[in-house]
């Protein structure tokens, strides 16, 4: 089932991939392929492949639990609010937060994931600003 | 002789006090990055290259350290393979079937002395091979015009495609993902944009390095977290390190002919390390005549896979180097280093900037002596790299991996789109869809768009020119059969299964 649908993905990705290189305008002075040609191409190969893996699937992958998902699902919301944070709130809150948090998520015990998140976020803080020469602000620039 | 006189400007650069430091220094975290479950070459090379700009080292002390990192990370994957069952990376998956239970019966120490053995022949002459072979295949390489090029890289996808996956259509479906993101961007023959949505941060199109670093290491981070409980390692104790001489030469033509093996290997585009050692495998137990200990810790086992590993390294740089056609994953990442320092790889690096070309295989030479240093007597050292818990390591992957690829651009836009890149990563490998593919055709969709074009400008828009010369028909021909032929060997190629712990 999870390669139907990810083949009829793919599929309308192609076909949405193809119809935007339909609406590219061919400029007047263009050598004889042009900009529309190769993306054209492009589509037409992943649009049979994924008519293929559509019309003959192979045997079903391998989902994690509901659980699982959850707790990827967290990670990937740790992130997205890490990439967001890292310049807002300075390197070294910022970075304890989220790799404290991480660690929670691959073993669950509050203390020791604060010390690791803290501990990382020193260290690491350490080697890119004085190793690497990084221009990492530690701390929010309103402090 | 040409050759010693490169070889002389080779040393001349690399044997700078900068460029050693930066190979030793490379050599030791290659091992240790290899040496860690789940952090392999590819991932390893890809979260460092942006700290490596950091450093502000020009183009020559870049690359020897990656290429030291590299080489490093191909010896590393060994330990974990012998004392944890878990290979390090994917090419030291072969290692754990006869590493392992060698392992068990309390010979840890000699299995990894001797792998240890086997990676400097294999990547030694791997390197010689390098050597002799580049210059010859970059004055070939001097008669390719935009049409051969465009069967080169049809080559590269269906060979890559072809081996790397078990599915012809998943294969294609990777390729075109890749070719399709590398369209994003301004259209270098026209300055059109294509495909960027009128989101300003997709003008300059995909940075390679984020779309990299997404699929290898933020992947890895999501699978980690999955597979955590599953595999709970329970490791063999390494003891006193002694080195079994008696092993070493009664295997010295395992050695040779993994070796002979992994380099041919690595000298196709698109096939590398894991082909390269698996074959060695393979071949090994074909030719040995009592094949009862295969499986249950015979030293054949463990040497062949692993020189034809190391030397599927050294030959995958011959393709990348001399066409700018990687054959592996990590050659992948390696090109996108060399493109980000702005070293067009092709036949005119050979001439025009020999000290780059001369000054890595020097460095590669001496990163090989290095690594034997730290990876026969050392060995113990970094055994004790594997008693990292999890908990500490992943976050400090996933933090190094967002520093670096912050410090390129300093926008959170890349960054998201590098989380979106790992998300999608996972996705690929739940539906068992390869993510080398992918980043192959981000970094040469481009090309190959332009290699097209142009072959089309000069036939006036007659199809039929690419396939006129006898290169190009040929290149097609080996791309047709490279695609198509692993569908009927499968059936002769099955994995044997892996030791159980």
């Amino acid at each position: 089932m999870s390669d139907r649908i990810f083949g009829l993905i793919i599929a309308v990705v192609a076909l949405a991939f193809f119809a935007s290189a339909t609406q590219l305008e061919q400029p007047f002075f263009a050598d004889p392929l042009g900009p529309k040609a190769f993306p054209y191409l492009i589509s037409v190969v992943a649009f049979i492949a994924a008519s293929m893996m559509i019309f003959s699937p192979d045997k079903e992958s391998n989902w994690p639990n509901f659980k699982t998902l959850i707790r990827i699902s967290v990670a990937v919301i740790i992130l997205i609010l890490y990439a967001n944070s890292l310049k807002p709130l300075g390197f070294l809150f910022s970075t304890a937060i989220a790799a404290g948090a991480l660690s929670y998520q691959i073993r669950p015990r509050s203390i020791e994931s604060i010390a690791i998140g803290v501990g990382l976020s020193v260290v690491l803080f350490i080697i890119f600003k004085y190793g690497l020469g990084l221009g990492l602000f530690a701390f929010p620039r309103w402090l | 002789m040409d050759l010693f006189s490169n070889l002389a400007l080779g040393f001349s650069v690399a044997l700078t006090p900068t460029c050693l430091g930066l190979a030793v220094v490379g050599c030791i975290l290659g091992t240790m990055i290899g040496a860690l479950p789940g952090l392999g070459p590819s991932n390893g090379v890809a979260i460092l290259i942006p700290l490596s700009f950091s450093l502000e080292l020009d183009a020559i002390q870049a690359l020897v350290l990656m290429t030291s990192v590299y080489y490093g990370a191909m010896y590393g994957g060994r330990i974990s393979s012998i004392l944890l069952n878990i290979p390090g990376d994917e090419p030291a998956m072969m290692t754990t079937l006869d590493g392992y239970p060698m392992a068990k019966q309390g010979r840890a120490g000699d299995a990894l002395v001797l792998s240890g053995v086997a990676s400097f022949v294999g990547a030694l002459l791997a390197t010689v091979g390098l050597m002799i072979l580049a210059p010859i295949l970059a004055r070939v390489a001097f008669l390719f015009g935009p049409a051969e090029y465009f069967a080169l890289y049809m080559l590269a996808f269906c060979t890559l495609g072809g081996i790397g996956s078990n599915n012809q259509a998943k294969a294609a479906i990777a390729v075109c993902l890749g070719l399709g993101i590398s369209m994003i961007g301004v259209d270098n023959s026209t300055g059109l944009t294509r495909f960027t949505g009128g989101n300003l941060h997709l003008f300059d199109g995909v940075n390679f390095l984020v779309a990299i670093v997404g699929l290898f290491a933020v992947t890895e981070v999501f699978v980690f977290i999955e597979s955590h409980g599953k595999e709970t390692a329970i490791g063999v104790k390494l003891k006193k390190v002694t080195i079994p001489i008696k092993d070493i030469i009664y295997t010295r033509w395992s050695m040779l002919r993994g070796t002979l093996i992994g380099f041919i290997a690595g000298l196709l585009p698109g096939a590398g390390a894991s082909l390269g050692s698996f074959l060695a495998y393979t071949f090994e137990k074909g030719v040995a005549k009592d094949k009862s200990k295969f499986g249950k810790g015979d030293v054949r086992g463990l040497v062949a896979p692993e020189a034809g590993n190391n030397a599927a390294a050294g030959g995958a740089l011959v393709p990348m180097l001399t066409l700018g056609v990687p054959g592996s994953g990590t050659t992948a990442v390696l090109l996108a280093l060399l493109m980000t320092l702005n070293i067009t790889p092709g036949p005119l690096l050979f001439s025009e900037r020999p000290e780059v070309v001369w000054g890595l295989i020097a460095s590669l030479l001496i990163a090989n002596v290095v690594l034997l240093i730290l990876n026969v007597p050392m060995v113990k050292v970094f055994s004790r790299i594997l008693q990292v818990p999890p908990s500490i390591l992943l976050p400090a992957v996933t933090m190094i991996s967002f520093v670096g690829i912050f410090s390129l651009s300093g926008s959170h836009f890349d960054l998201l789109l590098m989380i979106g890149f790992g998300i999608l990563g996972y996705i690929l490998r739940k539906v068992d869809i390869p993510a080398v593919p992918v980043i192959l055709g981000i970094l040469l969709g481009e090309h190959m768009e332009v290699s097209l074009r142009r072959a089309m400008v000069l036939s006036d828009g007659d199809w039929s020119y690419l396939i006129e010369s006898p290169i190009s028909l040929g290149l097609w021909l080996a791309a047709i059969v490279g695609f198509i032929a692993p569908i009927f060997l499968r059936g002769f190629f099955k994995k044997p299964p892996q030791p159980v712990a």
